[in-house]
């Protein structure tokens, strides 16, 4: 009798622990949620009112014509695009070499770069991009965004290479296959899932980046976070929009996390990595 | 001559890219923290004179203060939460997945999304925090525009986003012990306190000291929460290095002076992660 009750507590204070650690997370994410779907003189109001009555669109409907939205839509997807696919063209086969080659020292480089402050970046490609003439396009901005996908690519990628049975490829050697066709044949696929995690982190650290647009994007090149963020300073938008803005650039993302928790979960332990 | 691997040329797009993008700028910030020279006026050769500038630059000084105090904070209370945060995520409960999921959303979430909300929650006025401390009948605070509380603020911000990746790291380590001495700790008959303090925290420690040097790297750097909350107001209160830097290069366009403090930066940087490389291979000495 003694030890159900004794169990039962247990169960009820892990759940209230769980309640605890997960509650400042939620409740944030639910008040943001509020605050998009609130009209202006709610949002204002105090005491503050939590349920939106009506729940109201015009937020967004603010957010769509307010500004060119679907062009800094398009410039993100444009630069977070391409800077992951390049990533993942010379990540992945470097990722391999690197680990059949036990060249550590890459991967120095790209540990000191995680240690880098981004702006350290920033001053000598902001002065190269400027000689060269390219400020104004999206050139500088997926270019610099290159230093955040592809170490990335290359840690989680070789970690992952490194973990694969060698009996296979070794077996290939015996018959003959070019490296090359050692990696393209039998390691790529095998590294599928691993490549699909950094491809995927990649994709949202380079998504969520600021600091590079905000130096390097004109009004017309600039990204979702650096547009939200001069909306707020030059227009002095209401509470609504902004927050239906933030939810609109971030709710990708939180969607992601959330449908493949259990694999950004290990690709993030793999390398303790984030971009930036 | 020794043939070269064909390997090699699988790295070799790579290693020309992060030539560019990242060995490049290195060098260049070397070269130019030797220069006194501003965007649009002619460089001239300065030696050390950039470097001697800062050791008397009180602004830039109070800003190494300011960025000390604020990662100490945000490396230290991430560390003791996430630990926490990993030990209750280990047990077996309903939804775990969802739930460890929604814990993680925080440090995945767009930070100028996320920096936007906390702005208008720290509104003194109609801010939501504001209501929420006189539920429990304490009184308005001024939170970001305080410049006595600003910081501590943007710590809860950094804490609030950040604990999940130490969680991450250190259920990573709780995953990977052996269980024999926690075997042989119940047969011992310890208590749960015992357990934790005398054989789960030791074998840890190497992971949390993983954590550590994750969190103090990107505690140093922090930007973007910082910048679009406060700009490091009031007044040059929550002016960290980074802020500080900023400011410098692209507000003011002096190239060569904060090409020196990005490279006094990056010292204090490696600096203090070696520091803790040095006490992460200590704990494993007395394993």
């Amino acid at each position: 009798m003694n030890k159900l009750r004794d169990r039962l507590r247990d169960r009820l204070l892990l759940g209230l622990c769980v309640f605890l650690l997960v509650s400042p997370a939620i409740s944030f994410f639910v008040w943001m949620l509020s605050l998009a779907f609130k009209n202006e003189v709610d949002n204002l109001a105090y005491p503050p009112i939590f349920i939106p009555s009506p729940p109201t669109l015009s937020n967004f409907v603010k957010v769509f014509d307010s500004g060119p939205f679907f062009q800094y839509l398009l410039n993100s997807i444009m630069v977070s695009g391409t800077a992951t696919v390049v990533a993942l063209l010379i990540g992945v086969p470097a990722g391999y070499g690197v680990a059949r080659l036990k060249a550590r020292k890459l991967l120095m480089v790209i540990l000191i770069a995680r240690m880098t402050p981004a702006i350290s970046f920033l001053i000598p490609l902001f002065t190269l991009f400027q000689a060269l003439g390219l400020t104004g396009t999206l050139a500088p901005v997926i270019i610099t965004h290159l230093v955040i996908t592809v170490p990335i690519m290359v840690y989680i990628v070789s970690g992952y290479f490194e973990t694969l049975p060698m009996e296979l490829e070794e077996a290939a050697v015996v018959d003959g296959c070019s490296p090359w066709q050692r990696f393209r044949h039998i390691a790529l696929p095998l590294a599928r899932p691993g490549i699909t995690v950094a491809g995927i982190l990649a994709f949202i650290f380079s998504w969520n980046n600021f600091i590079f647009g905000a130096v390097l994007a004109g009004r017309e090149t600039r990204t979702l976070p650096v547009a939200i963020y001069n909306v707020l300073t030059f227009e002095q938008i209401a509470w609504g929009p902004l927050a239906a803005a933030a939810l609109l650039v971030t709710l990708p993302v939180l969607i992601l996390t959330l449908l493949i928790q259990k694999e950004i979960v290990g690709g993030l332990t793999a390398g303790g990595v984030k971009g930036g | 001559m020794r043939k070269p691997s064909p390997f090699l040329w699988f790295i070799l797009p790579a290693v020309v890219v992060i030539t560019c993008v990242i060995v490049f700028p290195w060098m260049f910030t070397l070269w130019m923290s030797l220069f006194d020279w501003k965007i649009g006026s002619k460089a001239t050769f300065a030696g050390l004179g950039n470097y001697a500038d800062l050791l008397t630059n009180a602004r830039f000084l109070e800003s190494i203060a300011h960025t000390l105090i604020f990662t100490t904070l945000a490396v230290v209370a991430p560390l003791v939460l996430g630990t926490a945060a990993a030990l209750v995520f280990n047990q077996q409960f309903a939804w775990r997945g969802f739930w460890r999921g929604a814990f993680v959303l925080p440090m995945m979430a767009t930070p100028v999304a996320i920096a936007l909300v906390w702005v208008m929650m720290f509104h003194p006025q109609q801010g939501v925090l504001n209501y929420l401390l006189s539920l429990v009948g304490i009184g308005p605070s001024e939170w970001v525009y305080s410049p006595k509380l600003a910081i501590l603020c943007l710590v809860m911000v950094d804490v609030w986003q950040w604990t999940p990746l130490v969680m991450l790291i250190v259920l990573g380590g709780l995953a990977s012990l052996p269980t024999d001495p926690f075997e042989a700790a119940y047969m011992e008959g310890a208590s749960r306190w015992q357990t934790f303090r005398y054989v789960t925290r030791p074998l840890l420690m190497p992971f949390i000291l993983v954590a550590a040097v994750v969190r103090l790297i990107d505690a140093l750097k922090t930007f973007d929460t910082i910048y679009v909350i406060t700009q490091g107001g009031p007044g040059t209160s929550t002016e960290t290095i980074n802020i500080y830097l900023y400011l410098q290069a692209f507000s003011f366009y002096q190239i060569g002076k904060s090409s020196a403090v990005v490279v006094v930066f990056f010292v204090l940087v490696v600096a203090l992660s070696m520091l803790l490389f040095w006490l992460r291979e200590r704990s494993k000495y007395y394993e």
